[in-house]
This record gives structure tokens, sequence and C-alpha cells, in this order.
């Protein structure tokens, strides 16, 4: 094969698996906007599906109730993750490293369904034999920040090997105490991993439908949920519109954290360039 | 021994805080509820509540184990059949990212070092948008009044829609979809570190570009493969939302079962069984990643 007809099949390949991977979305968004009850059948263009949403208590209070539980189990799934990191990065030898590497790699490789049954079954033991937790909010943000968890860890582990353990050991040098070397130099440093952490952790507490149905209780419906219910009992319109108004939103985000990850970044070397500047004076 | 490293292990107090809330947190959370499994699938259901496995009513502790639900899973066809057609599908699914995958992230690793963050980022995007509502896109594409379907009826390509949904096709599709991402991305990790100059190398002493692949690349990103192959097989064996969405009745998947066993027959010590039985098949595929996991942070 000569070299330009190679180049042609590489851009083929890749523009169809783009293609591929954006076509139901762009699908979904184009939809949201059909004025025809069948979902599928284009008739012209309108907001009448994003009216319907906007009446559409269930889904309403199932999308704030999933931003409350993706809030707040981000929230510990970043706490819980960056323990877990320093746990595996700073000390390669304990006890029980071994365990503690397989547990935390556990919710990543593991199917949803025995994640979830799991938690469950431990939960209703725990409850027969101290009387709580009950099934609900509680429940569900246990079992969104311990996959969470597993995820963060991995985002923090490569950020705190990618980083250089002289910082550390320079700022000891200085006299700083080892509280003072986390907070001053290991922390900031560690900000952009934790932002992106967070962002990762949300996403996946906002998308699960598996661990919410096994943990949930009367009352408690995410927006998976609802959208998951009426998904099984056909298409739905206002399925399109929520996709839609999701996909903005989560858009929006990812480009902005990644335009404020670049410019730490760029902030960081120059800052790094005008210190070795400034110390050959 | 580093100083950071000294630092750390000084300070026991620190140390014991730094390793005790991780290992609490996911021996609560990740190995007790797995061992509580393995528990109540050797129980049986009384009614509404579970049968106690340890039995006090003599005075001392009896255990009583019950296979009653691992005789069952044994005996029925059914079961069986279903275990067999989740690792065959999964095992289509992996083989197809594998086949649509490397090509892609080869060619994303070599294309331009620019362009690269931008290729990495349109990969991740729809990742982050919720599966569920791609799942559902799918369905909307592929039913037989659907876009697909209506799109070619309308430009006279076909006459009678064409049978794209709730069959092996549609799930195989949602499969390869959702977990395409997840194989590309081990893979052009590994890729793109790859050390060119072993390709000059080969091709200064005359190896084809072909063999040089097959010899060279292929053989380095074993780790690449590895990883990408255990990260598809082992959560798609267990996969439950797409085969209920576009899945069908006809499709046979595990994941499916458990649910049924808990949600509509509540019979939770077999869907306990269930489980385990699910565990021990992805052990080995769950290990061969850990290995080469492993493998691949000593060579770094």
């Amino acid at each position: 094969m000569s070299n330009a007809s190679n180049k042609v099949f590489a851009k083929t390949w890749m523009i169809a698996v783009y293609v591929f991977l954006y076509l139901p979305i762009i699908t979904l968004v184009v939809f949201s906007f059909n004025d025809s009850k069948l979902v599928t059948v284009w008739s012209h263009a309108s907001f009448r599906w994003y009216a319907a949403l906007a009446q559409d208590s269930d889904l309403i209070s199932a999308v704030l109730l999933s931003l409350e539980i993706a809030g707040l189990s981000a929230l510990m799934s970043v706490f819980f993750g960056t323990f877990t990191a320093f746990a595996l990065n700073r000390y390669k030898r304990f006890k029980g490293r071994t365990l503690l590497t397989s547990m935390s790699s556990m919710p990543l490789v593991m199917p949803d369904v025995i994640v979830g049954l799991s938690l469950l079954l431990m939960i209703v033991s725990v409850q027969n034999w101290l009387g709580f937790p009950e099934r609900g909010l509680f429940t569900i943000l246990l079992g969104h920040a311990l996959l969470g968890t597993a995820y963060a860890a991995v985002v923090v582990t490569s950020r705190l090997r990618e980083m250089d353990s002289k910082l550390d050991e320079a700022a000891m040098d200085l006299g700083c105490k080892p509280m003072q070397v986390f907070t001053l130099v290991t922390f900031p440093l560690l900000v952009p991993a934790l932002v992106s952490a967070f962002l990762l952790t949300f996403t996946l507490s906002f998308d699960d439908v598996v661990l919410s149905s096994f943990l949930s209780g009367p009352g408690y419906s995410t927006m998976p949920m609802v959208i998951f219910s009426r998904a099984r009992l056909g298409l739905n319109p206002t399925i399109n519109a929520v996709a839609t108004v999701t996909i903005t939103v989560v858009t929006i985000a990812v480009i902005a954290s990644s335009f404020y990850t670049s410019h730490q970044e760029r902030k960081r070397k120059r800052e790094e360039a005008q210190a070795y500047s400034d110390s050959n004076k | 021994m580093a100083k950071t490293q000294s630092f750390f292990t000084s300070l026991s107090a620190g140390r014991l805080a730094v390793i005790g809330v991780p290992y609490f947190w996911f021996l609560l959370l990740a190995a007790i509820p797995l061992l509580i499994v393995l528990k109540i699938s050797l129980s049986e259901m009384e009614s509404t509540s579970i049968s106690n496995m340890i039995d006090w009513s003599h005075g001392w502790p009896r255990l009583t184990l019950n296979f009653a639900s691992y005789q069952f899973l044994a005996t029925d066809s059914l079961y069986i059949k279903t275990y067999l057609s989740s690792i065959k599908y999964a095992l289509i699914t992996t083989l197809l990212c594998l086949a649509i995958g490397y090509p892609f992230a080869y060619y994303m690793a070599r294309s331009p070092k620019h362009m690269q963050p931008t290729l990495l980022m349109l990969i991740m995007l729809p990742f982050w948008t919720s599966f569920l509502l791609r799942i559902y896109a799918w369905k909307t594409l592929l039913v037989s009044n659907g876009v697909i379907n209506n799109i070619l009826m309308s430009l006279h390509i076909i006459d009678t829609p064409i049978e794209m949904m709730n069959n092996s096709f549609s799930l195989l599709l949602g499969m390869v979809y959702s977990y395409l991402p997840f194989m590309i991305l081990p893979l052009y990790a590994n890729l793109s570190k790859m050390d060119m100059r072993y390709l000059e190398a080969a091709s200064d002493l005359g190896t084809s570009p072909f063999k040089a692949f097959w010899l060279i690349t292929v053989p380095l990103s074993k780790a690449g493969i590895i990883a990408g192959s255990m990260l598809v097989f082992i959560p798609a064996v267990g996969e439950y939302v797409i085969p209920e969405l576009l899945g069908g009745s006809s499709t046979l998947m595990i994941g499916r079962v458990l649910w049924d066993e808990f949600f509509s027959n509540n019979d939770w010590p077999m869907a306990s069984a269930v489980a385990v039985v699910m565990i021990l098949l992805i052990l080995v595929p769950m290990g061969v990643y850990n290995k080469a996991q492993a493998e691949q942070m000593e060579g770094k």
C-alpha cells in the first residue's frame, strides 16, 4: 500500500469511528426539536418538548435529586480517592497493600449489578442489626461514592506519579513541617487533578441507573431511573429534550474545564521558567 | 531511601490515618458486601426473610449451608445457556472493539502532535454524556419505524423496514458503541509512548511495514491490548442496561437474570448465587488484568 492511500484509509477510519460515536447524540439533539409526537418522524421544528419538560414535575424533581446526590457523592469520592491514592503511592510496603489495590480497583471492573446487589445486601444486614440506615438518599450516596472513589483514586494517582517529589524535599529542607508541605506544596499542585476527579465522579453519579435502582427506597427516583423506566416502555420525546439539555451543559463544562487545565498548565510552566531565570541572575 | 518516603514513614499517626481511612472504606463497601453475597447465596428464602445460617437453638452455634440455589443453577439448563451466551456476547464485543479500536488508536497516536489532544477529547466527550441517553438514542435509530429505516425507505433503497432491534445485532451494536472508548484509551496511551526508532531500525534492515507492524508494534502494545480487552470484557459479561433496552427477549444475558431474580422473583439467595458464579467467571480475566497493570507499573 502506498503512503498516500494509507493516509486516506487512516483518515476514513477515524472519521467513521467519530461518526459512529456521535450519530446517536446528534439524533437525540435534532429530534428534541421535532414537533411530531412520533419520535422518529420529522414534522417541523418546535420547542414543544421543552415546554413539556418544564411541566414534567416528576422528571424535574428527579433531576434535582440527581444533582444533589452527584454533588455530594463527588465530594466524598474525591476525599476518599485522595486518601487511597496517597496510601498506595506514598507507602510502597505495608501489610495488605495488595488487598487495598484490588479492593480499590474492584468497583472499576466489576459489573454494576454485582456492586449494587452486594451493597444492598450489606445495607440490609446493617439495618437488621442496628435499625438504620433507611434505603434512600444516603444509601444511593454510599454506592455512588464507592464507585467514585475508585475512579478518583486513579485520577489522583496519575497526578501524584508525575509530580516531582523533589519539590516536597525542597520544602522540607527549607524547614516546612510535614503538614505545611502538604498544604503549601502538595495540595496546590494536586488541585487540577482534584477538579477533574470531581467532574468525572459527578458525571458517573449523575449517569448511574443500576446502583441507584438497587439502593434507592420508595420516593427516591434519580433522573436516570426515571428515564430508564420510560425508555423501557417505549420512545418518549421529553427524553430527547432532557438529553439535549444535559448534553449542552456537559459539553460546556468539559470544554471549560479543559481550557482551565491547559491555562493552569501554561501558568505553571511560565512561573517555573520565571523562577529559573530569577535564580540564574 | 528517598526523603519524601522517610518523611511520610516517620509520621506513624499520619501513616495510620492515610492507610486506615481508605482501608476501612473499601473493606466496608467492597470486601464485606461480597462476603455477604456469598453468605446469602448459601442460605434460603423463608417466606419473606432469609434463613439464618447459624442456628443457636441447641445452645451452640450450628452452621447450615444450603446449596439449593447452586443446585438449581447447575441443573436448570437455562442458567447455563445464559452464562454461555453472556460470555459469547462479551467475547464478540471485545473482538469487535479491538478490531475497530486498534487501527483507530494506532492512527491517532501517529497523527500530528498538536491534533492529538483534540482527537482525544473527542473520544472522551461522548463518554461524559449520559450512557443511558446514548443507548436510548440507538433505540430511536434502530426500531422498525425508526430514523434509519425511515431514511432508507424514503430514499427507496428498501421497501420494507429492516429488523434491527431486539436481536443480537442491536445488542452487539449497543455494547460495542458503549465500550469502544474503554478499548481505545488504553491502546492509545500505550501506542503513543512507543519508541519509533524500533520501526525505523526495522525498515533500515529491510523489513516491510506490514511485517514490522506484526513483529514490532503489536507485541510492544501487548499491555494496552490486554488492558483494553479486559476493561471491555469484564463489565460486558454482566451488562444489564444495554440488553434490557436493546436486546429484546431473545438475547440471553446473565445480568438481566440476576436483576429479575432480585426485583421480580424477590429470591435473594438465587440472585446471590447467580452473582457468585458470575464473579467466578470473571475472576480469571480480572487476575490477568491486575497482573498486566502491575507489570506495566514495574516497567516504569
